[in-house]
């Protein structure tokens, strides 16, 4: 019997999301869509005020007003909340001060959306106002007001070191060369407001919460916090997410300022935030200016890199500390370079708080250092491609900075976007598409990391859990806390496992979200998930077929070793009757009943990062993404407007467990780059978020899209499930300077500003742009 | 505010019900009839999330009041696939159009209405039909790709 019976195979394939026909098909419920029958209506009131001293918040004709059941307020909440455990700077409401225009003061919850606002509108704050700071240098300046006593003169975080010898590297160089990058404030500007239920049970002091988050145990956590709850007391659900992209890799106030409500109101709490707040939630890439030098010889050889940056972080610490700190460390990791030296400072400013977008922190400096690449090849008459290959990396290898690397796909990716792109006959003879029009290519190098090898809370655990059950229906259900927020993260984990066991991808199930039901995981963040929970849940599957291989043996009255394993058959290998899947699960529950079986992950202290300066574990990972790409650009000399026509781009995904899913992020790292690069920036009139809208905030439509030709170089790392590494991420960075390089290409000018709007674009043919302006008075704050 | 009898057909059946004349179609449908398959994403008329097809056409139903319908024919992304998925559902599954899904039911619902008025787009005619629903995870590569492939689907059944 079964003579053709396989182990079925389903990585390394084209393979739909698991959970597509929900979302195709509307039955999928994000936090909004949840039927909440009796829930409260909750609405937050938000200070108008850039910073000011809290004189009174008063609430007394919100509480009058009929339908309202719960007013809280700073008040209510003395405890801080926040990310990293050394910068919880956050109340969930507003005490003592207000800091940015937005932030939430007092909430209420009331029988419906009507009442809840008209409670809102009757709610006063008086303050005190102070000096308010929406830029970085402001924020600097010797007179400024500090926004948090703990932070004295503003600086969230101050971060200088030197590796190697800079001074004397720029010395040897055949050219040194400096120049400033302004980057913009840029948004996540997910599809889905942030959202969450939030349900206290007053009779047995339980609160449960769905909330739309990366990071339920993050949440979890700091409920328990804010609530004055033991963890124990606390069940948190994370529904279908529509996106995050990093605003939602740390807790927002939106989730404990509804549970808060709850718990007064001792009920259920629905707060869904509309478009406007949730780009004042904000979370976003920061503001960011860059002043970068470089030495070269005149072999393309980069000698010495000095790198400032300063970043605008807005109100609160977030993940600021992080952020300035991957600015410097991922300097490293793409080529090899030796000597160093990075300032970085991360600022406070009264807008609203910065967070980790995709690509964390390593964006806006990537888009520097690949400019300024560029413009020194050209100025030595190299290829950019050459001056790239002047500089690779060869793995295995430990950075300047003790970072770990083992695979390095990166020459591979360069190679076939300089061919599918036909650079070499190309380049430099693409015909004028019209008057004024003139074409270009650029190209860009990035990378990123699988996952940060160094959780935020070290607990002693390890990075990842996966417990499989498997019970007498012989359906195998995958138990994880990983996050699915659109990225595939179940499909992932339905695939290993179903690989690991050779069964139809039909036979698995994957149950995440539900804090109550699923193990820990630290949530969907600096693209861990494959990588830490891939590997757990392989050794979850490795753990249960070794279960079933015993099971079959007992039965067939076979040695362990001689069982062949084919998916839907068990057999031994002298035998030509098997064992069908169920009559193996029915074997293997016989006085056990149902099984559970876990898997884990740990990284391992050569990927922890070293101790050469404060911060150096960020960065360290293990394993890193590779990208390279070419983007072909058309650029109107008379009006400024750039059009990007094409891009081509190669990433190094160690192995593409999935090649559809693989391709959708790339694709979508790329778009979102693009974004950034020509056209996203906030914008604020006296500290109020105007930009406040998907019209004014633009996020590039189908109509203003390039075709993106992808390509997947696969460099099997050592340590990656199935050889596997990020493909979320990577290749977004690589976008901003390979189109800034198109642009210099096609019309022999520098944009060191983003985004490409034609004014900025004009003002740089014009040889006026925002940098220089903000250069000078940066020196002139110093 | 005052109230009225709305009466329309609603994914197929008649559907007879009462709003207050401000009432948006859009939170009708999602607070008073409970489907929450067309989403909510702006704050009016910005990103297409919650488009239906009125009497064949795609419309926003954050700019259409509940009276505006009064009398024809509504669609929403529920009511394409009773069994199954419909071929653009399908599309946008098989070719990963659809990532996060928040965009989705738009997209869904915008290419359906193109699709039956024109059964093999151009990619520019796509383009159009699609220029104001915005996607944040998929760079619309794969859109395109699973209204071509719904299209064929499409086109290969009325054959």
């Amino acid at each position: 019997m079964n003579e053709q019976v396989k182990p079925v195979r389903s990585i390394g394939k084209h393979v739909p999301m698991v959970d597509g026909p929900e979302k195709v098909s509307g039955r999928a419920q994000y936090t909004a869509d949840i039927a909440a029958p009796g829930a409260l209506a909750g609405r937050i009131f938000r200070s108008p005020y850039a910073h000011g001293e809290i004189v009174a918040v008063d609430t007394s004709e919100a509480e009058k007003l009929p339908g309202v059941v719960a007013v809280v307020t700073g008040a209510d909440c003395d405890v801080t909340f926040g990310v990293l455990p050394i910068a919880y700077s956050e109340h969930p409401m507003a005490r003592d001060k207000v800091r940015y225009k937005g932030e939430p003061v007092a909430a209420v919850a009331a029988i419906d959306e009507a009442t809840a606002k008209e409670a809102i509108r009757r709610i006063k704050l008086t303050v005190k106002e102070l000096p308010a700071y929406f830029h970085a240098q402001d924020a600097l300046a010797e007179d400024a007001v500090d926004l948090h006593e703990t932070r004295p003169g503003n600086v969230e975080r101050d971060v200088f070191y030197e590796l190697g010898d800079v001074d004397e590297a720029l010395g040897a160089a055949d050219l040194v060369l400096e120049r400033d990058y302004f980057c913009p404030e840029v948004c996540q500007a997910q599809m889905e407001f942030h959202a969450a239920v939030a349900d206290y049970d007053p009779v047995r002091e339980r609160m449960t919460v769905h909330a739309s988050t990366q990071v339920p145990f993050y949440v979890h956590i700091q409920l328990a916090r804010v609530l004055g709850m033991s963890r124990s007391q606390i069940r948190v659900v994370k529904p279908f997410v529509a996106g995050g992209f990093g605003c939602r890799t740390e807790t927002l106030n939106v989730e404990l300022i509804s549970a808060l409500l709850a718990k007064k109101a001792g009920g259920k709490v629905r707060t869904v935030v509309n478009r406007e707040e949730t780009f004042i939630t904000h979370r976003g890439r920061p503001e960011t200016e860059i002043r970068l030098k470089m030495g070269m010889t005149k072999t393309g050889k980069i000698t010495g890199v000095e790198c400032e940056t300063y970043q605008r972080g807005g109100a609160h610490s977030g993940y600021g500390v992080v952020t300035i700190l991957y600015a410097g460390s991922m300097i490293y990791a793409i080529y090899d370079i030796a000597d160093v030296r990075y300032i970085g400072k991360r600022v406070l400013t009264n807008t609203p708080p910065c967070g980790a977008f995709r690509g964390h922190g390593t964006v806006n400096v990537r888009f520097a250092f690949e400019s300024l690449l560029d413009e020194m090849a050209g100025e030595l008459g190299l290829d950019p491609f050459a001056v790239r290959r002047a500089n690779l990396l060869e793995a295995p290898t430990i950075t300047e900075n003790d970072l770990m690397i083992n695979s390095y796909g990166l020459p591979e990716c360069m190679d076939w976007a300089e061919d599918a792109s036909g650079w070499n006959t190309r380049k430099g003879n693409i015909k004028s598409p019209g008057v004024g029009k003139k074409k270009g290519l650029g190209m860009a190098c990035s990378h990123y990391i699988s996952g940060a090898s160094k959780p935020v809370n070290w607990t002693g655990e390890p990075h990842a859990t996966v417990n499989i059950k498997l019970d007498h229906d012989g359906s195998v259900v995958v138990l994880s806390g990983a996050a699915e927020i659109g990225q595939g993260s179940s499909t992932i984990l339905v695939q290993t496992v179903a690989d690991v066991l050779g069964l139809d991808m039909g036979r698995v199930r994957v149950i995440t979200g539900d804090s109550e039901v699923v193990p820990k995981d630290n949530g969907s963040y600096s693209s861990r998930v494959t990588f830490m929970v891939g590997n757990a849940a392989i050794e979850a599957a490795q753990n249960l077929k070794r279960v079933l291989v015993e099971a079959a043996a007992r039965k067939l009255d076979a040695r362990p070793d001689d069982i062949d394993v084919l998916g839907e058959v068990y057999r031994a290998s002298s035998q030509d009757q098997g064992l069908t899947f169920d009559e193996v699960v029915a074997e293997a529950l016989k006085d056990t009943g149902t099984i559970t079986v876990k898997g884990n992950f740990n990284t391992i202290p050569e990927s922890w990062g070293g101790n050469k300066y404060r911060g150096s574990a960020i960065g360290g990972t293990m394993g890193y993404s590779y990208a390279a790409q070419v983007v072909e650009v058309t650029v109107d000399e008379e009006t400024g407007e750039v059009t990007v026509d094409k891009v081509w781009v190669a990433h190094d995904c160690g192995k593409a467990l999935n090649r559809l899913t693989v391709e959708g992020q790339v694709e979508g790292s790329v778009w979102m780059g693009l974004g950034q690069a020509m056209s996203e920036e906030t914008a604020y009139y006296d500290g109020l978020m105007t930009a406040n809208n998907l019209l004014d905030y633009r996020v590039p439509t189908i109509q203003d899209s390039p075709p993106i030709i992808t390509h997947i170089v696969e460099s099997n790392d050592p340590n990656g499930p199935y050889g596997a590494k990020e493909a979320g991420e990577g290749s977004l960075a690589g976008f901003l300077p390979a189109v800034a390089n198109a642009v210099a290409d096609a019309i022999g000018v520098r944009c060191l500003d983003l985004p490409l709007t034609p004014d900025r674009v004009l003002a740089a043919i014009e040889g006026k742009s925002k940098t220089m302006k903000a250069a000078r008075r940066r020196r002139g704050a110093r | 505010m005052s109230k009225h009898i709305v009466s329309f057909t609603l994914n197929g059946r008649q559907h007879d019900g009462v709003a207050p004349d401000n009432r948006l179609l859009l939170d009708y449908l999602r607070e008073t009839l409970g489907l929450t398959g067309t989403k909510t994403a702006c704050d009016g008329g910005e990103c297409g999330a919650c488009t239906v097809l009125v009497d064949n056409q795609a419309r926003l139903s954050c700019l259409t009041l509940v009276g505006q319908v009064d009398g024809r024919s509504v669609e929403t992304v529920e009511g394409l696939s009773p069994g199954g998925l419909s071929p653009v559902q399908e599309g946008f599954h098989m070719k990963l159009g659809a990532q996060c899904g928040g965009c989705t039911p738009g997209f869904v619902m915008a290419t359906e209405g193109l699709l039956r008025r024109n059964s093999d787009p151009s990619v520019e005619e796509i383009r159009d039909a699609l220029g104001s629903n915005i996607c944040r995870c998929t760079g619309y590569v794969k859109i395109i790709e699973a209204v071509q492939y719904a299209a064929e689907k499409m086109r290969g059944k009325a054959a």
